[in-house]
């Protein structure tokens, strides 16, 4: 044993780990290969094209679509996880106080809710709005997002607060640092991977969601998913691969870029 | 010294106010966009079903009833409606399986994160939202198109000469738990990495230093340590995989109903939006109290240090 | 402090960004997904000078619950025969008139009176098939014109047919099957339907939609299925071949409606107008690869379509077709009842 286990070893995790990653990406693979297809098939291989990018591209209601899935993950997702942050200091590290458990299972409440039932409830009860106000723009999508992306975010900074260390935030305090100061020097960097972790669960949740936006959308809102929904029943052909490819590129650009700037700032 | 108490219960009460503060606007949303609506649908539960959809506003327990008693359409005798449970306890299995089986995999993958440099932990971690910017439907056909006949895992066999005739994976109850993993790992491995990012490595290395095996440094020292990453990842996991229906139908074949569907049915084809409902708060009711329970007991045992 | 201000202002902006502007030349039209021809659309922007927005839905059930509670902003939608009943009933569409309309000299007679909307008082046809199914010939030769196919399924294809998940098409094609007739709430008739169900869908490889993909790829070899979806597999392979069960098959109709609270009833209108135009139908047919009860359109539809024995029924089949009813609310109930046994 010329090399002993590094203690950061389990045995086997590093080989389930890699077959983790290579199995997420190898259907992945299949997909972003599809998309250059030259035949209508998402399944026969027909020589490379770039002909379903061009028809995704050129096809304004996919465009729309996109652009709208992405305002409004992305606007759910921020107003998430700020609220989630704060709901997860309230109720962590703390005795039990009245009202606690209530909160916790308030919270977790839009996930225990099949889809469907949230979509229905969501219809009848916007709909009211929507008639008394004359108001139907996005605002109804985002609203609906945010609530169902709470847990999401929740969840993770939840967790990550738990345990952590109380010392830092007393030193703190013990240094007549404002509860503010104390916080946003000491609090909101040590939980700062549990918020990341939840903003990004946050985020794709809301771009995966189909039913709710189905129920809740108006006239010209149709997302990417609901805009899928309708090909898939009428047979899908690699624009939606396509489509799927550009927003994997996407996701890479802004997460390299994120990365890079977030280095800077370190 | 009665005072030096009041101080204290005057410092206390500020701050489960604070707390209420904190924690007011996450309330008010859920409650405007999630909770609240859904008391319509408690409503509706107590009503009579519309002759094409939607409700008559009529107090009616029927709903009620047909979630748990069916009158027999042919001998009209009532019994105990076992087509419900029998939906219900298929998607309950799927998810508990689901959950174990990203517990499996997610563990091993977010602890191999978080062991990761400093420098590269942000980039796995991103590597595994990346595919997930992809939507639910496409991932999963993505995942069709590896395992069926055609697919590439058969064809790959094949070419190999491994086998000559494809294996029939999709349309079996592994495509399902293979969509599954696929599906929710990262709900499993996002909550799980942050609780083990800040794993004292130490404690581990103490337990070596004991000689203690890896298999008892991993029980004893690790999984209490990252315990409410394990309860959130499978919350995250648990809840949304009792309502799935899209993966299991579309790997599975769509022959077997789960219990999502079966809701659907009530809202849709069906026309009975009062049994739909109390379907959905029977369910609701259901896992609402596994999870207090599951969180009150793994919140007693919850290992704090430092 | 700075992702909230952040996430504040581009809230705000969003919100600002996204009320709809209510100009005139506008038409907002609810519809099928991948259902309308986009050559069609801009046609008609660009003659009536108006900004056409396509929303989708996925089923007949959805678009009902969603303009039942209103607020949609929608003006046209696009309904099935079985639906458009529950529509005026329910008082969501507006009676337009479309008999009385310019073009409507170009609908063909069969489809000019329907029983659904008696004298065409609210809708414009906009397509209409049947519902029967297709088979890989070269897996099994025999009689394909028969429900037998998907209820008494012949060895050769065992384990290897699909069955489209509508209830009601579903519930329909069994009744025929054993002789029954539609929206029966026969008892008798129900429990051989049950039976015949039960029975047969140990033999089915699944229950879903996606027929074209699959039949073409060859993981289906026979299943239930829309005519135009049986049209678009035999283009890609010749061997698959369209059956009208000889039992007895349904006609469907989906149809061109204006809601009530449309904001845009003078475009609706020009909408339906417009559509019952040959050219313009047959340029909707063409994306869709459905018929349209337009006569005269034959002229301008592709060739493969106007020749295709899955758009225009042959003679000899057509007295075993008919259209598919609204069926009563407590039919319904033991159809879903049937429904849930089936799939439990």
């Amino acid at each position: 044993m010329a090399k002993r286990f590094s203690i950061r070893q389990q045995t086997g995790f590093t080989t389930i780990a890699c077959a983790c990653f290579f199995l997420l990406y190898l259907p992945i693979a299949v997909l972003v290969i599809f998309a250059f297809n030259e035949s209508s098939s998402v399944s026969d291989w027909g020589g490379f094209s770039l002909r379903w990018f061009v028809a995704a591209w050129s096809n304004q209601q996919v465009v729309d679509a996109s652009w709208r899935s992405l305002k409004i993950a992305s606007s759910a997702a921020i107003i998430a996880t700020i609220a989630a942050t704060m709901a997860a200091l309230a109720t962590t590290r703390t005795r039990t106080y009245r009202g606690l458990t209530f909160k916790y299972a308030f919270i977790n409440q839009p996930l225990m809710v099949p889809e469907i039932v949230t979509g229905v409830a969501l219809l009848i009860f916007f709909a009211q709005i929507k008639i008394a106000s004359g108001y139907n723009g996005l605002g109804y999508l985002i609203a609906a997002h945010t609530a169902f992306c709470i847990p999401f975010a929740y969840l993770p900074i939840r967790a990550r607060l738990e345990n952590m260390d109380l010392t830092l935030e007393r030193a703190a305090a013990d240094l007549y640092a404002t509860p503010w100061k104390a916080f946003r020097r000491v609090t909101l960097p040590l939980l700062w991977p549990g918020i990341i972790a939840g903003l990004m669960l946050a985020f794709v949740i809301s771009l995966d969601d189909v039913v709710i936006t189905e129920f809740v959308k108006s006239g010209g809102q149709d997302t990417l998913p609901t805009y899928m929904l309708g090909q898939i029943r009428r047979g899908i052909t690699p624009e939606v691969n396509a489509i799927s490819t550009v927003f994997l590129l996407l996701s890479v650009v802004i997460v390299t870029l994120f990365f890079f700037l977030s280095r800077k700032r370190d | 010294m009665a005072t030096a108490a009041e101080i204290e219960k005057q410092a206390e009460a500020r701050e489960i106010r604070t707390r209420w503060y904190l924690s007011a606007p996450a309330l008010i949303i859920i409650l405007l966009a999630a909770s609240g609506p859904l008391l319509i649908v408690l409503l509706y539960s107590f009503l009579t079903p519309g002759p094409y959809g939607d409700v008559q506003w009529k107090f009616s327990t029927e709903g009620w009833v047909s979630v748990f008693l069916e009158r027999d359409i042919f001998d009209d005798t009532l019994s105990f409606a076992s087509a419900h449970l029998t939906i219900f306890w298929r998607s309950l299995k799927l998810a508990l399986m689901a959950t174990v089986a990203t517990l499996v995999f997610g563990f091993p993958t977010a602890y191999f994160i978080a062991t990761r440099s400093e420098r590269t932990r942000d980039i796995w971690l991103f590597l595994i939202t990346i595919p997930f910017w992809t939507n639910l439907l496409i991932r999963t056909f993505a995942v069709l198109q590896v395992i069926r006949n055609e697919g590439l895992i058969n064809t790959a066999l094949i070419n190999l000469g491994i086998i000559d005739q494809p294996i029939q994976m999709l349309y079996t109850d592994f495509a399902i738990m293979v969509g599954m993993v696929y599906v929710y790992l990262p709900l499993m491995v996002l909550p799980l990495y942050a609780s083990m990012e800040k794993l004292d490595f130490r404690l581990v290395e103490a337990g070596y230093d004991l000689y203690a095996t890896r298999w008892q440094v991993l029980k004893r020292i690790i999984f209490p340590l990252v315990r409410p990453g394990v309860v959130a990842g499978s919350i995250l996991v648990f809840i949304p995989a009792i309502g799935a229906y899209v993966t299991p139908s579309v790997l599975g074949g769509g022959k077997n109903m789960m219990f999502a569907n079966l809701i659907e049915l009530q809202f849709g084809q069906g026309r009975n939006w009062p049994l739909g409902a109390a379907l959905s708060i029977t369910v609701m009711a259901i896992v609402m109290m596994a999870l207090l329970v599951y969180v009150r007991n793994t919140a007693g045992s919850e290992v704090r240090h430092g | 402090m700075n992702l909230k201000s952040m996430s504040m202002a581009a809230g705000l902006a969003l919100l600002a960004s996204t009320s709809l502007a209510s100009a005139a030349g506008e038409l907002n039209i609810y519809n099928w997904g991948n259902y309308i021809s986009p050559d069609m659309i801009k046609k008609f922007e660009k003659q009536f000078d108006v900004k056409v927005t396509v929303t989708d839905y996925d089923s007949n059930d959805t678009a009902l619950a969603k303009v039942r509670q209103g607020g949609t902003g929608f003006d046209v939608a696009m309904p099935s025969q079985t639906y458009v009943p529950i529509w005026i009933q329910e008082g969501l569409i507006l009676e337009t008139n479309p008999g009385g309309m310019e073009n409507f000299k170009n609908v063909a007679p069969q489809w000019a009176n329907p029983a659904f909307d008696p004298g065409r008082k609210y809708t414009v046809p906009w397509a209409w098939g049947t519902v029967g199914v297709v088979v890989n010939t070269d897996v099994y030769q025999g009689d394909i014109n028969t429900w037998k196919i998907v209820f008494d399924t012949p060895d050769e294809l065992k384990g290897k047919v699909n069955v489209v998940p509508e209830m009601n098409d579903v519930l329909h094609a069994a009744i025929k099957y054993v002789g029954g007739e539609q929206c029966t709430g026969d008892k008798e008739v129900l429990k051989k339907v049950r039976d015949v169900l039960v029975a047969a869908k140990p033999n089915w490889i699944a229950m879903e939609y996606n027929t074209i993909e699959k039949m073409g790829a060859g993981d289906f070899k026979a299943t239930s299925d829309w005519n135009g979806s049986a049209l678009r597999q035999r283009l890609k392979n010749p061997a698959i071949h369209y059956g009208y069960p000889t039992e007895g098959f349904q006609y469907w109709s989906d149809n061109v409606v204006v809601l009530k609270e449309a904001k845009n009833v003078e475009n609706a209108k020009l909408f339906q107008n417009f559509m019952m135009d040959p050219e313009n139908a047959a340029m909707n047919s063409a994306f869709h690869r459905y018929a349209n009860g337009i006569a005269g359109s034959e002229k301008f539809m592709p060739a493969d379509m106007t020749s295709a024995p899955e758009v225009v029924v042959p003679e000899e089949f057509k007295k075993n077709g008919e259209i598919l009813q609204t069926c009563a609310p407590e039919v319904t109930a033991l159809y879903t009842k049937i429904w849930t046994e089936l799939q439990k």
